[in-house]
């Protein structure tokens, strides 16, 4: 592999621009521009330097800035497509219909394609995935590429420069004078840009002043924070970084935490207020004010949180002394944070039967011997009302769902539908009749009765369903975050500035300069150095082609 | 040239680790098995519940036995028809070492002992009130069988309604 | 007189007073005499000046509206509009006093009074938040996230003036052709502030039963006479237009109606102006460029994405993970609104990269912040109204 010697003797890699010693230009393709390519200080590129396996050749593809804005605006696209119809997390499925039918349904044959093509689930689709994935690595490999020599380069730099060097730097400017007008243009100069916080290394007629090399760094480090993001989006796929559940609970109720062990909640209250509870004032029209007043304004469960830790160890279903931790009360945007999990309100559901309340009444007269309350959670035995007026309880079916050869059938244990079957005693009928009894029905299996089980009242009460999450990759997202915003921050808000001084042999003063950006900045730096120090006149020679383009067009230039 | 080689082989391996990197990403998505909290071959988690008797039932006391756990729900029907053939087999295994335990989700002592005295059930039925131990054994569907040997590992998960036959051939696999 | 009406008149001043300055804006690059710097200075202070007192009134608006309400005024489609015209005018100033570039006000200007028009064609009603929204991550992540669009809107409004002055209007072109067709999109944002005006000031009113999607019956109040019906509708109010067309049930049709009759206007005031101005209109705005330094444009340019995309990244991205992770249990869920923000960050940081390793400067570049500035309008207005989401509470 042959390497490239520079007239001053410098020995530079293969795809170099500028030599990294006196930055006299190397390629033919350098050596035809008027500025100097000061992208990567003219450094080669590592993955143009080789080209011969096959893995080079990936290395290659991954490492070129092309491919890697390509791969964003695929990724872009896609992330696009998913807008137009809702996500499949985001649709509803009714029973005995499938996806496909709901986006046929709902959205047509544009529905349909969609999702056949897959748009429909398009982030956890292989191909978004892969795309980012190649992303990522384009990621890492053009860092690796590019920052590497770019470090090497700015480590090793040299304050002399060749005059080509200097020439074809954007900002330039020379002026003719003698040795110790020259000195003390040196002088006044590194004075002013130490004032200025530039960092002067001066060898007897050549001068460097640098300023702010880190920013250099930003792009690579916010890749950095990028790819530690990334990298915890993908932890969260291993077994255990990342739970995502959830729970169905009756106010009054313990209940375990799925996927938490050794922590129990018990649901005190839920709480459902609108606008219209409170009186804050409204003062717009009546209309704005009714629907201000149904607004909801609170969601909210006031929660106890158990522990049936032991001495740091927990056993499953040992609830007998169970250690009360705090009470919380959970609120949208509150959510219950605790040992590295979290419970979030989620979702509700008002007045699920509590109890039941029942009159022993006699068919004929009307007449009520007495009301029992049944509690549907715990329902008893034997329900007395005096020593020879009671009932029994047979059989109960919290949601009844019909018969099935003659049999009751419950179709959950939630009491949506609580069907009984009584056993009445009365002094008339000590013997005791049995009824069935459910909502909007009562049969006598066992014939005719005198009495009834007259459905009087109910007592409700709310569910609450929370989201039980467990995230350990979050630290490593909030750092990854943190990481790209220190990159970002580097990156955008400050400069590379960099002015070289030189008196030639023939009595020359040269002034050359380069930032990675903002110009506008580093002419304000350069213009109170000249002035200060009397450094000859500059021009940018972007802005000078811009003004003879104009005055081609005959148009004046003034600059506003 | 040695230079040449390492360069090759450091580029190969970073691109086989982020290429690995990604198809496993692929891999697992494409999956989803990624919360699968108990399986077989595990450490079956201890857990102590009470049954109808009051009497209480911890796993760790069973160790050297094998142990059957069986949970339901009154309204599943595929629950209630294994029943019987639970309890023929209990019966059978009870002295050679094999223990059942069945956990209720969750429903009211009076549902549960109704059932347990229509269907005359004599092994140990427990009540699982705060869903804890159906949590802890990540059940979603019932019923679901955990079948553990004597170490206490689990050898069987099973979450469909068992025959007698197998039951019986099932019980013989985890007799000490 | 209460805060409220305080905050209103206030917002009306400002709105005035954007429009004065931009007339002097126009004044101080309109010279053509030799002697011009001093005079166009003059011009450029006193403009500059009348805008930040434009500001400081907008300002006022937006403090007294959440004094009044309790929450920062970004929970619905005008407060957040509204905000938006503010920043943007916040981050012209920012650029004006590092750059002093008057010609860059002759469209931020204009551009944030159009955007504060638009929003005064929504409910202005203060109204309370859903507990969805209550939160002080709410006033973080909608500032930050607004401060960031501002500025990197900037960076299409130099564009815009690089543009216009580069892009040969004289010569049938694509760039041409799209130059004129900003123009006319501008036109059509007058057009939907136009129709909603008139309308209202008619008092129009239509009400309708229809079949929603979910097919239960509904009642809808269109305020502009109905071009498309909604599925099955039926219209209850005695002497008012029949629509002329029917829609399925999918489409909302009252929405669309208002799209249709914002082009309706839209298209009959670019019209009238094509015909009075004899140009078309990008071609007419050209002499008010062609002092502007294009080097400095481009610089301007680059310098706005620079300073708005970590802003922007913070606040729509980490600001909204981190607030998405307490409201709703998870920081990312393919939210259309969500996916948006993303994609307007890829986009700028597609346009970084062009910028750094392709060397895309000057046209090119400039056409990109264009996009970008599209991609943001996007996002606030289509992805609000059209795309159904969790975020589509803001409107």
């Amino acid at each position: 592999m042959a390497n490239i010697v520079c007239e001053c003797g410098h020995i530079n890699p293969i795809g170099t621009h500028l030599c990294a010693k006196c930055g006299r230009p190397l390629s033919e393709e350098e050596k035809s521009k008027k500025i100097a390519d000061m992208r990567y200080d003219g450094t080669a590129i590592r993955s143009k330097t080789y080209k011969k396996t096959f893995i080079d050749h990936i290395w290659n593809f991954f490492s070129s800035v092309k491919v890697g804005v390509s791969l964003i605006i695929i990724t872009l696209v896609m992330a696009a497509l998913g807008t137009f119809l809702p996500q499949v997390m985001y649709v509803s499925v009714p029973l005995g219909m499938t996806e496909a039918d709901v986006y046929e349904e709902k959205y047509g044959l544009f529905g349909k394609l969609y999702y056949t093509l897959g748009f429909s689930d398009i982030y956890s689709s292989p191909w978004f995935q892969i795309i980012v994935g190649m992303l990522a690595i384009s990621i890492i490999i053009a860092s690796f590429d590019r920052g590497i020599p770019l470090y090497k380069s700015l480590k090793n730099q040299r304050v002399r420069r060749h005059e080509s060097f200097m020439k074809r730097q954007r900002i330039y400017g020379e002026e003719a004078m003698d040795e110790v007008q020259a000195a003390e243009v040196f002088d006044k100069a590194q004075e002013k840009m130490k004032a200025l916080k530039y960092k002067v290394r001066r060898e007897e007629d050549v001068l460097l002043a640098e300023k702010g090399r880190f920013a250099r760094w930003g792009p690579y480090i916010n890749h950095i924070g990028l790819i530690i993001f990334i990298l915890g989006v993908m932890l969260r796929l291993m077994p255990g970084f990342y739970l995502d559940k959830t729970m169905w609970i009756r106010e009054g109720e313990t209940a375990a935490i799925p996927g938490i062990e050794g922590y129990y909640i018990h649901n005190n209250k839920f709480i459902f207020e609108t606008y219209g509870d409170s009186d804050e004032k409204v003062e717009a029209s009546q209309k704005a004010a009714d629907a201000i007043n149904s607004k909801a304004k609170n969601y909210q469960t006031d929660v106890t949180l158990y522990s049936d830790k032991v001495d740091g160890k927990s056993l499953a279903g040992n609830t007998d002394d169970l250690e009360k931790i705090k009470d919380y009360s959970i609120q949208v945007n509150k959510p219950l944070k605790y040992d590295g999990f979290a419970l979030y309100q989620m979702d509700f559901r008002q007045n699920e039967l509590k109890s039941m309340k029942f009159d022993l009444v006699n068919k004929k007269e009307g007449k009520s011997l007495g009301q029992i309350t049944v509690n549907l959670d715990d329902p008893a035995k034997k329900y007395e009302i005096s020593k020879d007026i009671y009932i029994e309880l047979k059989s109960y079916y919290a949601d009844f769902s019909g018969f099935e050869e003659g049999v009751p059938q419950s179709a959950s244990p939630i009491p949506n539908n609580p069907a009984f079957i009584f056993t009445m005693f009365t002094p008339e009928v000590p013997k005791g009749e049995t009824s069935f009894v459910a909502i909007k029905q009562t049969l006598e299996p066992l014939g005719t009765t005198k009495y009834q089980m007259k459905f009087n009242s109910v007592e409700t009460r709310n569910a609450s369903n929370f989201t039980v999450r467990q995230d350990k990759t979050l630290p490593l997202l909030l750092i990854g975050g943190i990481i790209f915003m220190i990159g970002v921050t580097i990156s955008s808000y400050f400069s590379h500035r960099r002015i070289w001084l030189q008196y030639t042999k023939d009595g020359r003063l040269l002034l050359a300069s380069h930032v990675n950006k903002n110009w506008f900045g580093m002419k304000k730096d350069l213009d109170s150095i000249v002035s200060y120090a009397k450094l000859p006149p500059y021009i940018d020679q972007v802005d000078e082609d811009n003004k003879k383009k104009e005055l081609d067009n005959k148009e004046d230039g003034d600059n506003t | 040239m040695n230079k040449k080689k390492r360069r090759l082989a450091i580029r190969s391996i970073i691109l086989a680790i982020l290429i690995a990197a990604i198809a496993y990403t692929v891999y697992v998505t494409a999956t989803k098995d990624t919360n699968q909290l108990i399986k077989v071959g595990d450490q079956a988690p201890n857990f102590v519940l009470t049954d109808l008797d009051g009497k209480k039932h911890q796993l760790a006391d069973y160790k050297g036995q094998g142990v059957l756990l069986n949970f339901w729900g009154t309204w599943c029907p595929p629950c209630k028809e294994e029943m019987p053939a639970l309890n023929t087999a209990y019966d059978e295994f009870k002295n050679q070492g094999v223990q059942v335990i069945s956990i209720n989700i969750a429903q009211s002592d009076f549902e549960v002992r109704n059932f347990v005295d229509n269907y005359k059930l004599n092994f140990p039925m427990t009540i699982d009130k705060t869903k804890s131990v159906m949590r802890t054994y990540n059940v979603d569907q019932l019923p679901a069988t955990f079948l553990i040997d004597q170490t206490g590992k689990i050898k069987k998960i099973l979450t469909y309604g068992i025959t007698e036959p197998e039951f019986i051939a099932y019980m013989e696999s985890i007799k000490p | 007189m209460n805060l409220l009406d305080l905050s209103g008149t206030l917002l009306f001043i400002a709105f005035i007073v954007y429009l004065v300055a931009t007339l002097f804006f126009g004044g101080a690059i309109k010279h053509t005499q030799k002697d011009v710097s001093t005079s166009n200075k003059k011009w450029g202070t006193i403009a500059i000046y009348i805008t930040v007192l434009g500001f400081i009134s907008n300002l006022g608006y937006f403090i007294t509206r959440w004094i009044y309400s309790g929450h920062a005024p970004i929970s619905n489609m005008f407060e957040f509009s509204t905000a938006f015209g503010m920043f943007i005018v916040g981050a012209f100033i920012l650029i004006y006093f590092i750059y002093r570039v008057p010609s860059l006000g002759v469209f931020a200007l204009p551009v944030a009074i159009i955007i504060i028009a638009f929003a005064s064609m929504f409910p202005r009603e203060v109204s309370p938040l859903i507990p969805a929204l209550k939160s002080y991550w709410l006033t973080i992540h909608v500032i930050t996230t607004v401060i960031g669009e501002a500025i990197l809107a900037i960076s299409a409004f130099a564009g815009l003036v690089l543009l216009l002055k580069h892009v040969n209007m004289k010569v049938r072109s694509k760039e041409r052709f799209w130059l004129e067709g900003v123009m006319y999109t501008l036109v059509i944002v007058i057009g939907f502030v136009l129709a909603t005006s008139i309308f209202s000031m008619a008092k129009y009113e239509a009400e309708f039963t229809y079949v929603d999607k979910e097919k239960n019956a509904a009642t809808i109040v269109y305020t502009m006479p109905a071009l498309f019906g909604m599925n099955d509708h039926k219209l209850l109010t005695e002497d008012r237009m029949e629509p002329l067309v029917d829609m399925p049930p999918i489409v909302n049709a009252k929405k669309l109606t208002t799209v249709a009759w914002s082009f309706i206007f839209g298209t009959l005031l670019y019209l009238l102006l094509r015909l009075i101005l004899r140009k078309p209109l990008a071609e007419k705005l050209q002499p008010l460029v062609k002092n502007a330094n294009s080097q400095l444009m481009d610089e301007i340019g680059y310098r706005a994405v620079l300073i708005g995309f970590p802003v922007f990244t913070l606040g729509a991205l980490i600001f909204a993970m981190i607030w998405a992770q307490e409201a709703w249990s998870r920081f990312w869920g393919w939210d259309p609104k969500e996916v948006w923000a993303l994609i307007t960050w890829l986009f700028y940081a597609a346009f970084l990269h062009l910028r750094l390793s392709k060397g895309w400067e000057g046209k090119k570049s400039a056409w990109l912040a264009v996009i970008g500035f599209a991609i943001i309008m996007f996002n606030f207005v289509a992805v609000n109204l059209i795309i159904a989401g969790l975020h589509s509470y803001a409107g």
